[in-house]
């Protein structure tokens, strides 16, 4: 009793101290000095409730270890009894599938473009669980394919003219040969090392946009990227030489909103057939084989299996989806710079497959708009978004180390009489 | 069959195998005996090509394999169960099986159901997944997923570890029964007793060096054998 109240007490001061200097006390500059002032009162309040709240977790920790337990599970996640069945879950499948579709005619301009912006994500979540969730390779410079894609698209219209349709399969191409290039060579490292280049690798591909002036416009990026038409319509006011908008084709008045859904549907598209190919990929020998050697590589080789080759075809694979993803977000953007791709995206899109639950897809779709969403609701603490990341992360951890959505393998386990 | 002279396997420093020579003839169950740490499963896996022998050479059906990729040479018609099963526990004995089968598809159902048919046990788990299954019967699924290679020389690494007597004994049902099929057969075990009385041949190894090599029969017999290994 006496220990428990002790080291709660020296946690709360502790975080007191650490608090009171960081938010408790401001520096005021008085002509040329910096001098002290206490912060205002109700940063203050704010100290002391938190000290408070800290004295309390740490002093009934038992009990609220035991509320956590309970929330954890076993590991194991059933689905609520009306999506068991394939069946049922075919139909919830379009039933969300057409409520997506309905969304962008019934929402708001901000709201379509947030969901936009979790598709990217979505499809980006989808392609690293490739590599990180099925082939179990720890990859932290998959904003580089990212870029790739991104710069694929904005280049070749820039230098080449070339369409977004025209493209997208290049980007996806390049990027898919940027994996294989770079992969070849890494593969046979382990864990953290294989993580340690790969970051490597994501900051290289941004040094070299950054520096490669001539080519790339260096920081300041390439403007100016034409957004994508449907079948030859194009969603601006006015048509550029020789082409037809689309308002005009089915006359009827202008309206930028057009654009907007016409992007979401697009981004909506993609994600499906991401989610469509990788599902095919799990079921062919090759996906059987990507997670036989997350499970045991020993196993692998002794069977045959090339660990080398069967690590690439992961990272390429997985390296195209973010080709495919990078291309459509320049084109919605219609501008890029490095500046979109640094680590801190890489660290996005790993957490949104770690949050997910490795190997999940659905979980992946739930991580990717938490990820997305949840900071834009938060956007008057923007300040304090990366803090509130770090919260939900250290939170996960505690209570549900395993991902929102554990991959569920269908198998038959026989209970026990 | 399969030639091993004069091998030797280095980790690091460390000498595991100094200077094997063997060999395997078709249609023969040859065993490997040897204490905790002597070099057997080192011996196994440089067949293998991992790790890769440091000097000598290995011949398996006239070509030197000494320096063949793992990858290429477990897809010659040699197939390993390796020390301590290793099934993939997150997969279903179907997935299992069929990982084994994964670079030869025109037999695949024909060898299948061989399998199937070895251990009817695996047919009951089909859809069970591997991690939830008894040791025996991860053993079975071991064996089976080598098995689904169609090989011609199988070598198993101490399938009997860790396994209650009458598994052990279905185990070795088993690789009798192989042998009667024609497979040649490569057995290593700490099992001495029942693995010499299954065995063509034997050889003895200590300290990473054969010390002894003799018809099965014969080392049965042998008074340092029966020291050393048979407890008296
Ligand atoms: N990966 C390894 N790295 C270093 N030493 C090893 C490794 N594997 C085995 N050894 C050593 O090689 C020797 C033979 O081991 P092993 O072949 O596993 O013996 P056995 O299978 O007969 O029990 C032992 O001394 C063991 O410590
Ligand atoms: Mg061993």
């Amino acid at each position: 009793m006496q220990s428990r109240f002790t080291s709660a007490l020296f946690a709360a001061l502790l975080t007191l101290l650490l608090g009171s200097l960081l938010l408790g006390v401001t520096m005021v500059s008085e002509g040329i000095d910096l001098v002290l002032e206490l912060s205002e009162p109700h940063k203050i309040y704010g100290l002391i409730i938190g000290a408070a709240l800290v004295f309390i977790i740490q002093y009934f920790k038992q009990e609220v270890g035991a509320v956590t337990t309970r929330l954890r599970g076993d590991g194991s996640f059933e689905m609520p009894a009306f999506i068991r069945t394939p069946k049922q879950q075919r139909l919830w499948g379009f039933m969300a599938v057409g409520a997506l579709l309905i969304f962008p005619f019934v929402s708001s301009r901000g709201a379509v473009d947030i969901a936009t912006l979790t598709l990217i994500y979505v499809m980006l979540g989808l392609g690293l669980n490739i590599v990180v969730g099925l082939a179990g390779l720890l990859d932290l410079g998959y904003v580089g394919f990212y870029a790739v894609g991104a710069y694929s698209y904005a280049l070749l219209n820039f230098y080449f003219g070339l369409s977004f349709w025209v493209a997208l399969p290049i980007a996806g191409l390049l990027a898919a040969l940027f994996g294989f290039i770079l992969g070849f060579p890494v593969l046979r490292l382990r864990g953290d090392y294989l993580a340690i280049v790969t970051l490597g690798f994501g900051e290289i591909i941004r040094i070299l946009l950054n520096n490669w002036t001539d080519l790339t416009g260096g920081p300041n990026g390439i403007a100016r990227i034409p957004k994508p038409d449907l079948f030859g319509l194009e969603f601006n006011r006015r048509a550029s030489e020789g082409g037809q908008t689309f308002h005009e084709f089915f006359g009827i008045p202008y309206s930028s909103e057009y654009k907007v859904i016409f992007l979401y549907l697009l981004a909506f598209a993609l994600v499906l057939l991401t989610l469509y190919v990788i599902n095919r990929l799990i079921r062919m020998p090759i996906g059987r084989a990507w997670e036989a050697l997350r499970e045991d590589e020993i196993a692998c080789r002794a069977l045959g299996l090339n660990p080398t080759v069967i690590k690439l075809t992961a990272f390429t694979i997985g390296a195209s989806f973010a080709g495919f993803a990078g291309s459509f977000f320049a084109a919605r953007q219609g501008f890029i710079s490095p500046e979109s791709f640094t680590f801190i995206e890489s660290a996005i899109i790993l957490a949104i497959v770690v949050l997910g639950g490795m190997g999940s897809q659905l979980g992946i779709i739930l991580a990717a708009m938490a990820m997305t969403i949840l900071p834009e609701m938060a956007r008057e603490f923007d300040e304090y978004r990366m803090l509130l990341f770090g919260l939900m992360m250290v939170l996960m951890m505690i209570w549900r180390p395993q991902g929102l959505l554990p991959m569920k393998r269908p198998h038959l386990e026989l209970k026990r009489d | 069959m399969l030639t091993l002279e004069n091998v030797h396997t280095h980790y690091g420093p460390i000498e595991a195998l100094k200077g094997v020579s063997l060999n395997v003839q078709q249609g023969e169950i040859v065993t490997l005996i040897g204490a905790n740490g002597a070099g057997k499963s080192t011996l196994l896996m440089t067949v293998c090509g991992d790790p890769r022998a440091s000097a000598g050479t290995i011949t398996w059906k006239g070509n030197d394999i000494t320096k063949e990729e793992t990858s290429k040479i477990m897809r010659t018609g040699l197939a390993v169960v390796p020390e301590g099963r290793r099934v993939f526990s997150a997969m279903t004995v179907e997935e299992n099986l069929s990982m084994g089968g994964f670079f030869n598809k025109t037999t695949y159902d024909q060898r299948m159901a061989h399998v199937l048919e070895l251990f009817p046990r695996l047919e009951e788990r089909f859809k069970q997944r591997a991690g939830t299954m008894s040791g025996g019967e991860q053993q079975m699924l071991a064996i089976g997923r080598a098995l689904m290679s169609e090989p011609e020389l199988l070598i198993l690494d101490e399938p009997s570890l860790g396994l209650a007597p009458l598994i052990i004994n279905q185990i070795f049902d088993i690789i009798h029964k192989l042998r009667d099929e024609g497979m040649t057969i490569f057995l290593v075990e700490q099992n001495a007793n029942q693995a010499l009385r299954l065995a063509d041949r034997g050889y003895v190894i200590e300290n990473g060096k054969i010390v002894l090599e003799d018809t099965g029969a014969n080392l049965l017999v042998n008074e340092d054998v029966r020291k050393a290994y048979l407890g008296g």
